[in-house]
């Protein structure tokens, strides 16, 4: 990123109510032009940080810098940026053509301009001919449409979602997914995009950031944040995966092997993990295999308990000597399905699993 | 779908409910009914059946200066009254809804007691007041007293409403670059406009037909209620009945209006 000029900046910014903080020391910076999602789940801030960049709420402390000029103390109508709300918060007494135009006539934008640029909008957004339209008259899709072309009719420097596909029927939230990312792309605005939606964080974002209570866990690219998760807390809330608790023995060139509770030693990426931490091993059920007979002695072995068929893949429910379950997910047709009673040993790449001590 | 067949006992109930449904309706509107009709009776002393249909009683009105003027100064008491109840209600109204300050829930209770308070507390109540600091009673107490209530109406008709406007509007208007006056002249009061206008429908009703403030708060000058009052007192002449069937026509119209006002933007 560190080539890329920086659109929004958060310098330890803090919200609180009364004692509780909603937003508590965040910090983190976005490029220009870039996709930024805030995912977590509700109560986790996302929207309140949000807002903070958006001037709807001010900080208890810390800074906010759009293009670089600190604008904490700054009203909404004053800073450069647009927002997208999600229960879209169209003007119901007004047009489509004078919701969009609001802004530009806000800001005295002249009028042939102004009609220019209402319709450059909503052609952005493929609404062309709806203009005499009142938003109650229109499908939630086409008023979705309509907040965002609001919003980009004053073409902002960041474009703020507020978790704006939610009250959409999942054909349209993922065809709306491609568009918004396409927009992205074309027209070179930073998005700021709320959801709790992962999936959607996943399929849309340059980088993720992910909040629980008030604060960033981490922040990356996708894969980063599916592969190397720093925490249970992403490693749980992203995805699916195997939380194995175990303690270190051996650390060596990044990493660990890790005693697991159950008696086995598995390998993972270390992270930060020294000896004889008590830690937690995450591990995707999709990269787990079924070792071959005499392929080796080390893995987990266990009982599958349960096997359902999900048509891409095969689901097993491994029962461990512990009592504890792992869940491994294996391409179907890849290999002979095992049947629910089978003994097997799960081994995994060193790579494939993650190290977490928090 | 199949209407299933009804028992006996079932058509017996739906019978009774709908016969007290048209006893309270009698109940209310019968009365009523009854003035009307006598409004057009020929005859001075109305009785049963109606002797013969006449306007003359309505013509009446139009000579009586006494009565056209008391109708003038219930015009003048409750158009002021509205007038001031619609800016005071209404900003209450977006102070209340918009701030959290201390004594907020007890400002709200202080300002809609006025309609909960009997009209001679509240009309007592203000005559000592404009006793002890010496004012004379006049129409201007008058207004006052209406004021009072007509600002309560609109206060709580306008809070109701801006209690459904999603505070997104505003905050999408201050997004958009409106600041705090543009957002309020474009967004919040469209959102409001037609509370405020069926507010001060109703208030203008009330104040219309208001008697027992009045009463206490009056001076030489009556308004039509207090005039009607009087004169049932020295006697009653079929005059009454037309004017009293106008005022009926007039807040019937009102209060529709005000009805039909709120459903608008429900």
């Amino acid at each position: 990123m560190s080539n890329v000029p920086v659109s929004i900046e958060l310098r330890h910014v803090a919200r609180h109510y009364g004692h509780v903080a909603a937003v508590n020391d965040v910090s983190l910076s976005v490029g220009r032009g870039e996709f930024l999602t805030l995912l977590g789940p509700s109560g986790c801030g996302k929207t309140t940080t949000l807002r903070l960049i958006a001037g709807f709420e001010t900080p208890s402390s810390g800074e906010v810098l759009i293009e670089g000029r600190a604008v904490q103390h700054l009203p909404a109508y004053k800073r450069p940026v647009n927002t997208v709300f999600q229960n879209y918060a169209l003007f119901p007494h007004m047009t489509v053509h004078d919701n969009v135009a609001f802004g530009l006539r806000m800001k005295r934008v002249p009028s042939d301009e102004r009609r220019r640029r209402v319709s450059e909008a909503l052609s952005m957004v493929r609404l062309e001919g709806m203009e005499r339209r009142k938003p109650a008259q229109l499908s939630g899709g086409q008023q979705q449409r309509v907040a965002l072309a609001r919003a980009l009719a004053n073409r902002p420097s960041v474009l703020l979602l507020d978790e704006p596909l939610g009250a959409l029927d999942l054909k349209l939230r993922r065809a709306m997914q491609i568009e918004l990312r396409t927009l992205n792309r074309e027209v070179g605005i930073t998005f700021i995009y709320v959801t709790h939606d992962q999936e959607e964080a996943l399929a849309m974002s340059d980088r993720i950031a992910v909040m629980s209570q008030g604060s960033v866990l981490q922040i990356g690219r996708a894969e980063e944040i599916y592969e190397r998760p720093t925490s249970r807390f992403v490693a749980d809330f992203i995805g699916e995966t195997n939380l194995i608790a175990g303690r270190v023995v051996s650390v060596a060139d990044g990493v660990a092997g890790v005693h697991l509770h159950g008696g086995q030693v598995m390998q993972a990426q270390a992270g930060g993990a020294g000896r004889e931490a008590e830690v937690t091993v995450a591990v995707r059920p999709e990269r787990i295999r079924f070792a071959g007979p005499g392929e080796t002695t080390e893995g987990l072995e266990g009982i599958i308990a349960e096997a359902v068929y999900l048509g891409a893949a095969i689901q097993y429910v491994v029962q461990l000597p512990d009592g504890s379950s792992v869940t491994v997910r294996r391409p179907a047709g890849d290999e002979a399905p095992r049947a629910a009673g089978a003994a097997v040993r799960l081994t995994w790449d060193p790579r494939a699993a993650t190290v977490l001590t928090s | 779908m199949m209407q299933a067949p009804l028992s006996p006992a079932d058509r017996l109930g739906r019978g009774a409910v709908a016969a007290a449904g048209v006893l309270v309706y009698l109940f209310l509107y019968l009365p009523l009914v009854i003035l009307v009709l006598f409004s057009f009776d020929t005859s001075t002393i109305n009785g049963w059946p109606i002797a013969g249909w006449t306007l003359s009683w309505y013509q009446k009105i139009g000579l009586d200066d006494a009565l056209l003027a008391a109708l003038r100064n219930s015009l003048t008491v409750g158009l002021e009254a509205v007038s001031i109840a619609v800016v005071l209600g209404t900003l209450a109204a977006l102070a209340i809804h918009r701030y959290r300050f201390p004594g907020r829930e007890v400002f709200l209770f202080m300002a809609t007691l006025p309609i909960v308070l009997p009209g001679v507390v509240t009309g007592i109540a203000m005559l000592l007041f404009f006793h002890f600091f010496n004012i004379d009673l006049s129409l201007t107490t008058v207004l006052i007293g209406h004021a009072t209530f007509c600002i309560v109406v609109v206060l709580n008709n306008v809070l109701a409403r801006l209690v459904r406007v999603p505070k997104e509007l505003a905050e999408a208007a201050g997004d958009l670059g409106a600041n705090a006056l543009q957002t309020f002249w474009h967004v919040t009061l469209p959102s409001i406009r037609t509370a405020v206008l069926s507010g001060a429908l109703l208030a203008f009703t009330l104040s219309f037909d208001e008697v027992v403030v009045t009463f206490f708060l009056t001076g030489r000058d009556n308004t039509l209620p207090m005039e009607i009052w009087g004169r049932l007192r020295i006697g009653f002449t079929p005059e009454l009945n037309a004017i009293a069937s106008l005022v009926i026509a007039v807040s019937v119209v009102l209060v529709i209006a005000s009805q039909a006002a709120l459903r608008e933007q429900a």
